[in-house]
């Protein structure tokens, strides 16, 4: 039998160095590799969750240069060169986040599976409006889903860790 | 799930965006936002052999008044139009369907020009800006050339457009300090496609009569469908209720829904007579007071 191989060229990969966390993550990747699947295989990073996977849920946010977007809904070649924020980024040195603490006191999870990408979404919200109203959150959050429906507590939580952090600035 | 294959570029400048899609007729799409391309490639529904990424062309970006009109570049995301205080007034349109544009985070990325080149039929921005009278600015081999919104679309997801060409920016023409408009929108939910979606600017002459109503329809066609009789109706009207409510009728009759999940085609033609009737007392009465 003479060698009928069809072996297609190894797919062209690209060199990218994405500041994840304040840390440079230096990679060589697939040009199809979503950002959500980047963080959590070529990372390690699960901390950020893949819901629906079709840029409804939201599951998935994470911050790209302060920006909450749908990481499955951006290649990681396009951050390329630009900063990306997780929720393993919230705590500094073991110290939760403000954000975080309220979450755990206004108890604004249930599941937990919507909870990094509220909580991201809720960290730029507060960077740019530190007093928001409930109408402000609830906006804010519109394009996430809990599916556990605890609106109300993660708007209680958010509203929360803004107080919290009015008082200790 | 994750998309095809695909060689990626990442042109620097128009020119250079322009040669790899010429290089590769339509076998390449232009990466802006993504918040479009990228579902579809997820899905398979598309499978580009190549991206031209032109989110590093420096020379795309920006939202601001040019000469005799406004230009919005084709990195300008939904966000920006949302919190522009030009997008107000005159512009009010624009700025009105901004934020009923899919959700926070999908606006965070999206953008005005690939909205449009996408020529989704249930897309916002094609009915705010055929009603603002806007033309699309497409940069190909041979030089750049502009085409109303109105004459862009073909039918879902179809345009005009060359496969290399490259939408650069919109240009919406200034209606005077006269005008005033609107976009009201029906979803079901945040995120959710319009149910129907009706877009109205007003531009008052001298005397405060209607120099030109422009009116169009979202949902409720194949594209987004300028309401010509209504328009034509209005043309040089006093405005008022009586004036208004026989617009409101002819684009209802001009509408072209189906029945789907989201409504009967009875349903959607009454909201589109509705949409219309208070968008263009909002858009008259935001025209009068300016």
């Amino acid at each position: 039998m003479s060698e009928t191989t069809m072996s297609a060229a190894p797919p062209a990969t690209r060199q990218v160095t994405v500041t994840v966390n304040g840390e440079a993550r230096a990679a060589e990747i697939e040009p199809r590799l979503l950002l959500v699947h980047f963080l959590r295989q070529t990372l390690g990073l699960t901390g950020t969750h893949v819901g629906c996977d079709t840029t409804s849920c939201g599951a998935c946010t994470v911050l790209l240069d302060g920006v909450p977007v749908k990481s499955c809904t951006v290649l990681a070649v396009q951050a390329d060169g630009r900063e990306v924020t997780t929720v393993e980024g919230l705590a500094a040195g073991g110290t939760l986040h403000p954000i975080q603490t309220a979450f755990h006191e206004q108890h604004g999870l249930q599941c937990g599976y919507c909870t990094p990408g509220m909580m991201l979404t809720s960290v730029a919200l507060l960077a740019e409006n530190p007093d928001p109203s409930e109408e402000d959150v609830r906006w804010a959050i519109s394009g996430q889903i809990c599916r556990c429906t605890g609106y109300q507590n993660i708007v209680k939580a958010v509203r929360s860790a803004a107080a919290a952090m009015r008082e200790g600035s | 799930m994750y998309p095809g294959r695909f060689e990626y570029f990442v042109p620097e400048s128009v020119g250079e965006a322009v040669s790899l899609l010429a290089e590769r007729g339509d076998e390449a799409k232009v990466l802006a936002g993504g918040q479009s391309l990228i579902p579809l490639m997820k899905l398979r529904f598309a499978s580009p052999a190549a991206l031209v990424d032109i989110n590093r062309i420096k020379s795309l970006q920006g939202l601001g008044q040019a000469d005799g009109h406004l230009r919005i570049g084709a990195l300008v995301r939904h966000k920006e139009c949302e919190r522009s205080e030009l997008l107000r007034g005159r512009y009010g349109v624009l700025g009105a369907a901004a934020p009923q544009i899919s959700d926070p985070l999908v606006r965070n990325l999206g953008t005005v020009c690939g909205s449009v080149a996408h020529a989704d039929p249930q897309g916002d921005w094609g009915s705010a800006l055929i009603a603002a009278n806007a033309r699309v600015v497409a940069e190909g081999p041979s030089g750049s050339r502009e085409i109303p919104v109105s004459e862009l679309f073909v039918g879902p997801f179809t345009t005009t457009l060359e496969p290399n060409e490259v939408v650069t920016e919109v240009r919406v023409p200034d209606p005077g300090a006269r005008a005033g408009g609107t976009y009201l929108k029906l979803e079901r939910k945040v995120g959710d496609f319009a149910t129907v979606a009706v877009g109205v600017q007003v531009e008052l002459d001298g005397s405060g009569k209607i120099g030109r109503a422009g009116i169009a329809l979202t949902g409720v066609g194949g594209s987004n469908l300028r309401a010509t009789r209504a328009e034509q109706a209005l043309a040089a009207a006093e405005p008022g209720d009586a004036a208004f409510a026989e617009a409101a009728r002819l684009a209802a009759e001009d509408a072209d829904p189906i029945a789907d999940h989201r409504g009967s085609v009875e349903y959607k033609r009454n909201l589109v007579r509705v949409f219309v009737e208070r968008g263009l007392r909002a858009a008259s009465d935001s025209a009068a007071a300016a």
